[in-house]
């Protein structure tokens, strides 16, 4: 028998017996980060492409959510603080090596440009808006009138924002389980989907939301090609990676990602949009909603589970 | 300078007073700390094997704590001393998921709290509290670039092993097995 | 105002924010924060003390901060208790004198509406009371009807006040439940006792054998940080012991001995040694008395017959004794420091106590030195009345080579028996928790229910205070003088402790106490000085020095008056035993009626389904006293049962799991202890740290942590040499529920 114990000193609160230094606000950051990379991902993408009539939805509508979602983020980030009267500490240095300070960085890019390209479009889809004041008008004229700028600048960083919320983890050798380049990609994906899933519950038009509902299918085979691809690396890895993949397979998080991410936010939303391309009526919703709860979860999980796995003892 | 520390688990019988004198000299609130001791035993009654270690920071020559602080809050200070200065921690937890030993943890005040080395005892030409107060002493500290520190000498001259390196840290406590 | 440590980082912490923002505002540009950032006191002020957690009592210095609050306690550099290192215990001190849960002020026990409660009283009216009763007791019975138990310092002056009052009772629990058996044994075999600190000389010791002694789990500290030197030095640790303890770890051979068989082990070592000449021929010759006896009487203990009773393969007990015999004369068989265990402990410490003489350890370089201490004289009073009796008289003979008082033998004949014409009627308890520390808690709650007074003396609300009639609230030693410590070492050294704070609540020092209740006695003409300062003086003045300079440099060493730390090897030496020789067969054990020459007795085993309570020491912990202490605590908070896996297999146990204790006599632990499966211990014993399960709800951090060993030991087997209270054949099973309470006595 062998036993390697703490017989004294650590009982530190947070990290002992086990990490737990993040809790919920952590994972829904991550989640309402990788909603609004999506939309807006898609947002200027689709405009770009000059669909700006095709697809309303993708690009006036849905993104007028996006700088709710981003402040919604920012004060779960900084409500996890726990040195809060500090939080400006973030803005007075660059540190590339750090994904929690271009991340901080991304938001204080992303978050603006989100607010400016829903004011450029919030006339368009509230006619009944009035400023009032003479100089909104100009600011809103001068916006319009660099929406593509703007456009080549958000499709950039929406890309960094969303593969920022697996970086975001990735970049701890600490934890096993995070540590691995994949994440990347799987939560750049994952936040695509859901914002895919979002303009599809938003979008009134038939040709957008086939459009959106065959990109994501698309994304989540891509999901589920990086999740595989995530576990068979782990496996093929060193004993502490193997232990982090055995959470999942196995071990106590087994059900719930299995099930409530892979299956019902997965593969279920996947195949009820497949039918409804043949043709079959699915009431719209459900495979949003159930897209968007096994988004929140693969966030929440991975957190947690992240922090249980270790190094230690 | 490359400050380090040199464990003798062959002298170490785990009795936590480097433990409690980092506690005091540092003023680390009650229920928390930032030493503390790991026992290990293998084998089978009456073939067994029995090693003590007091742990602490590594003080990694690459450390992830540093590379993971948003605002360079997490530092190394003279000699390779990873220190965080209170002042500039926000309190995000990034480098106590980055650190593979737990050496940290979040202080009541907010900031993260860590070893410093006694890095202001050090300054003042003394050991850390853990390495003056040791009754076996089986701790040492020194600057392993002079090659005539104790330290230096117990790591030359010592067969020893250093924890979890594959974590790519370059640990700085090196335990004499 | 009191400031916990916490509250010292929010003062500290506050500041540091305040100075961190300026700076801020300064370097906006850098970002960078000067380093004021450890909240580390710069004006600090240290006095010199000596530490009171345990009994080794190391010098040390207590450190305050700018504020004038105790910031650390740190060893004293020129002490040889500690060299300047402090143990765990030591280090944490503090926390004794920070603990919230302290007794505050004097307090009675009064009846109020048919209920027994405590009101608060002045140092005055407890005086009254306890004077009072002490006055009637000697008129009535005699003052030799006073016992008083202590364990520490403060019992200097109280034992003076108790002798000036008349009464030759005073006991200490570190005699007849931990070290007795040992220095009577020496006392027969050498005419000296081990003494405390021990004298063994473990620095330049090429083969250290620990008999049960677990250094290093116990943090006698000099012992600890000396076996840490002989490690260094390479020297072979030999350890017997059923459990795989941090000291077998560092073993070269480590025997793990089936429980309660060590002196099968012990008379097989002799008769390797003899038999196979490697003993210290010239100086058995020179220095013993009784070889030829010893030499018969061990021929039938061989190590294929103590390979039967010990399970140590003869082969191995072949090797341990040529390791011994190598190293000889630098070599020592441990005598250990609590051995009382299976009620022939004396004669167990005998044959240590023979094994080194044969080895020509005492009094060599590596073996046994022989320590020094200065002379202090009292300070000047009147003769102590003569006592007229003593509570041997009521034992009738028994125990009659002990050569200190016996605590459970005080307990003893505190209860009356028929046809005993006088029994004990007061006990003042200063320093020991006579509930966790004596055996037999069902015989010490007699004898106290027995008593007319209990007056209890201490700096927690212990469970011995909740049976007090007066409780009086003594200062920790951080707030007080005490005598002066003047321990035998290699060098004389005298060490000073004086108040770093003054006392908390309405506590007040033992010299007070003891003077002021000498007064109330009428006792004046024994306390003829103004305060302690008088008489730490006037003591330090007769052997030059002084309270002033004490103060200063906190330790002071003498020179030796003779060079006579080893035996010189060219002189004749008289030791002080009836032979004038060492005794291997003792003429004293002979003539007092028991065996001069330790005979194998074979000890019960564990029944079916039980377990040998095997107890122990944490390095954080000195016995029950600490368990509320915060800084301790912290670290160690709880004792946990050490289970084999095998045995944790059959009754299905988990790690961490809680479960009861029940002993063979049915009686049940209060509170459940938490499992440990581990290989270190063996399959027929189960192990557990000492001083933990406290029921004193006042111990807000100690109450119903872990399990109470105590509780568990009901059954003593009590030393016939000495009174020692043997207390390892006691055996437990496991309840994984809760039990009923019924069953426990209480």
């Amino acid at each position: 028998m062998e036993e390697e114990l703490i017989i004294s000193g650590r009982m530190n609160p947070k990290v002992d017996p086990m990490l737990h230094i993040w809790g919920w606000e952590i994972p829904f950051y991550l989640f309402v980060g990788g909603l609004a990379a999506g939309v807006l991902f898609f947002a200027s993408f689709c405009y770009l492409q000059g669909k700006e009539h095709n697809y309303p939805a993708a690009i006036k509508i849905a993104p007028l959510f996006t700088p709710g979602l981003l402040v919604l983020g920012l004060m779960a980030l900084f409500w996890d603080l726990n040195h809060k009267v500090y939080f400006w500490r973030l803005y007075t240095n660059i540190r590339l090596e750090s994904p929690m300070s271009w991340g901080a960085w991304t938001l204080l890019v992303v978050t603006p440009l989100s607010v400016l390209w829903s004011f450029t479009y919030a006339r368009e889809v509230f006619p009944k808006i009035d400023w009032k004041k003479q100089w909104i008008y100009q600011l809103e004229r001068f916006f319009i009138q660099h929406r593509r700028t703007m456009a080549w600048i958000m499709v950039f960083y929406s890309v960094i924002l969303g593969i920022y919320t697996g970086i975001l983890l990735s970049a701890f050798n600490a934890r096993p389980l995070w540590n691995t380049s994949i994440l990347g990609p799987l939560f750049l994906a994952s936040g695509l989907s859901a914002g895919a899933a979002l303009i599809i519950w938003l979008s009134k038009n038939e040709i957008e939301r086939r459009f959106f509902s065959r990109i994501d299918i698309v994304i989540i085979g891509a999901e589920i090609f990086f999740i595989i691809h995530m576990f068979m690396g782990f496996l093929a890895s060193t004993e502490v990676q193997q232990e982090a993949a055995a959470l999942f397979l196995g071990g106590p998080y087994t059900l719930p990602f299995w099930i409530f991410v892979v299956f019902i936010g997965m593969i279920i939303p996947a195949l009820l949009e497949l039918l409804e391309l043949r043709g079959q009526r699915i009431p719209v919703y459900i495979p949003v909603v159930l897209i968007l709860f096994g988004n929140v979860m693969l966030r929440f999980i991975i957190v947690y589970a992240g922090q249980a796995s270790r190094y230690l003892y | 300078m490359r400050y380090a520390m040199a464990i003798d688990t062959k002298k170490c019988v785990g009795c936590s007073d480097c433990v409690i004198a980092c506690q005091l000299e540092n003023q680390v609130p009650v229920g928390y700390c930032r030493e503390w001791i790991v026992e290990s035993v293998s084998g089978t009654y009456p073939h067994l094997a029995l090693e003590f270690r007091s742990e602490r920071c590594h003080h990694c020559a690459k450390p992830p704590c540093v590379r993971c602080c948003p605002t360079g809050a997490s530092h190394v200070e003279e000699g390779g001393v990873v220190l965080v200065e209170p002042g500039q921690c926000i309190g995000c937890g990034a480098c106590i998921a980055s650190c593979p030993y737990d050496a940290r943890y979040p202080h009541p005040e907010g900031y993260v709290d860590k070893c410093t080395f006694c890095i202001h005892r050090v300054r003042e030409g003394k050991q850390p509290a853990c390495v003056s107060v040791c009754p076996t002493h089986c701790l040492y500290f020194g600057d392993l670039d002079d090659p005539n520190s104790e330290v230096s000498r117990k790591v030359a001259e010592r067969k020893h092993k250093r924890l979890k390196t594959e974590a790519g840290t370059d640990p700085q406590l090196y335990f004499l097995t | 105002m009191k400031t916990t440590r916490r509250d010292f980082i929010k003062i500290s912490g506050t500041m540091l924010g305040t100075a961190a923002t300026m700076g801020v505002a300064f370097d906006w540009a850098t970002g960078s924060v000067t380093h004021e950032a450890f909240p580390i006191s710069t004006h600090t002020t240290r006095t010199p003390t000596y530490c009171e957690v345990c009994f080794w009592k190391c010098a040390g210095w207590v450190t305050k901060n700018d504020q004038g609050d105790i910031w650390k306690i740190e060893g004293h550099e020129a002490d040889p208790h500690c060299n300047g290192r402090l143990c765990p215990r030591g280090t944490g001190g503090v926390g004794m004198y920070y603990d919230n849960d302290r007794l505050k002020h004097p307090m009675i026990r009064v009846e109020e509406g048919g209920k027994q409660v405590f009101k608060k009283a002045s140092w005055d009216e407890a005086f009254e009371v306890i004077a009072g009763k002490m006055k009637a007791i000697a008129q009535e019975y005699g003052p030799e009807c006073v016992a008083l138990f202590t364990h520490g310092s403060g019992g200097k002056f109280l034992g003076h006040m108790l002798k000036a009052y008349g009464s030759p009772h005073i006991t200490a629990p570190s005699f007849a439940q931990c070290r007795g058996p040992r220095e009577v044994a020496f006392y027969a075999t050498y005419g000296e006792g081990v003494l405390s600190p021990e004298r063994t000389d473990i620095r330049d010791t090429r083969c250290l054998v620990l008999i049960g002694s677990h250094l290093g789990e116990n943090m006698h500290n000099g012992q600890v940080q000396e076996m840490s030197q002989a490690i260094d030095k390479g020297a072979a640790i030999i350890t017997v012991d059923p459990r795989f303890s941090t000291a077998a770890s560092k073993s070269k051979y480590w025997l793990p001995i089936k429980p309660a068989t060590d002196l099968a082990l012990l008379l097989a070592w002799m008769n390797v040694l003899i038999n196979e000449g490697w003993y210290d021929k010239a100086y058995v010759e020179k220095h013993t008395y009784g070889f030829e006896q010893l030499k018969s009487h061990v021929q039938s203990y061989t190590p294929e017959w103590a390979y039967g009773m010990t399970t140590i393969e003869p082969k191995i007990i072949r090797d341990t004794a040529k390791e011994m015999a190598n190293a000889s004369p630098a070599v020592i068989i441990h005598p250990g420091r609590h051995v009382t265990w299976y009620g022939d402990d004396t004669q167990r410490l005998r044959a240590v106590a023979i094994l080194n003489a044969l080895l020509g350890s005492w009094g060599r370089r590596g073996g046994f030195y022989n320590p020094e201490r200065i002379s202090i004289p009292d300070f000047p009073h009147p003769p102590y009345p003569t006592p007229k009796r003593s509570y041997l008289d009521a034992l009738e003979g028994k125990y009659s080579l002990a050569t200190e008082v016996i605590s459970n033998g005080i307990c003893e004949v505190t209860t009356p028996a028929p046809g005993r014409d006088c029994n004990i009627k007061g006990w003042i308890v200063n320093g020991t928790n006579l509930i966790h520390t004596l055996p037999d808690q069902k015989a010490t709650l007699e004898a106290i229910d027995a008593l007319e007074i209990l007056v209890v003396i201490d700096t927690m609300p212990m469970e011995i205070t909740g049976y007090a009639d007066v409780i009086l609230p003594e200062c920790t030693y951080l707030e007080r003088y005490d005598a002066i410590r003047n321990s035998p070492h290699r060098e004389p050294v005298i060490s000073l402790r004086m108040p770093a704070v003054a006392p908390k609540y309405d506590s007040k020092p033992g010299w007070w106490i003891a003077k002021q209740l000498g007064v109330v006695l009428g006792l004046e003409k024994y306390f003829a000085f103004r305060d302690i300062e008088e008489v730490l003086d006037w003591q330090l003045q007769q052997v030059g020095s002084s309270l002033e300079e004490m103060k200063k440099i906190g330790v002071k060493k003498f020179k030796r008056e003779y060079n006579d730390l080893y035996l010189a090897e060219e002189q004749e030496f008289e030791f002080n035993t009836n032979t004038g020789k060492i005794e291997l067969y003792s003429t004293e054990m002979a003539r007092a009626g028991f065996d001069p020459l330790p005979r194998y007795t074979e000890h019960e085993q564990p029944p079916a389904g039980y377990y040998r309570l095997n107890y122990g020491r944490s390095p954080v912990h000195t016995f029950s006293r600490t368990a509320n202490n915060e800084n301790l605590v912290d670290v160690v908070p709880e004792n946990d049962l050490w289970v084999n896996p095998k045995v944790a297999k059959q009754w299905g146990l988990e790690n961490g799991q809680y479960v009861w204790l029940k002993n063979q006599d049915n009686i049940t632990t209060d509170f459940p202890i938490k499992v440990r499966i581990t290989e270190r211990i063996r399959w027929d014993s189960v192990y557990m740290v000492h001083g933990f399960g406290h029921a004193a709800k006042k111990l807000s951090r100690a109450f119903g942590k872990g399990a109470s060993d105590t509780q568990m030991i009901s059954h003593v087997k009590t030393d016939p040499v000495m009174g020692g209270t043997g207390m390892r054949s006691n055996f437990v099973t496991f309840l994984q529920e809760e039990p009923s309470r019924e069953e426990v006595t209480s």
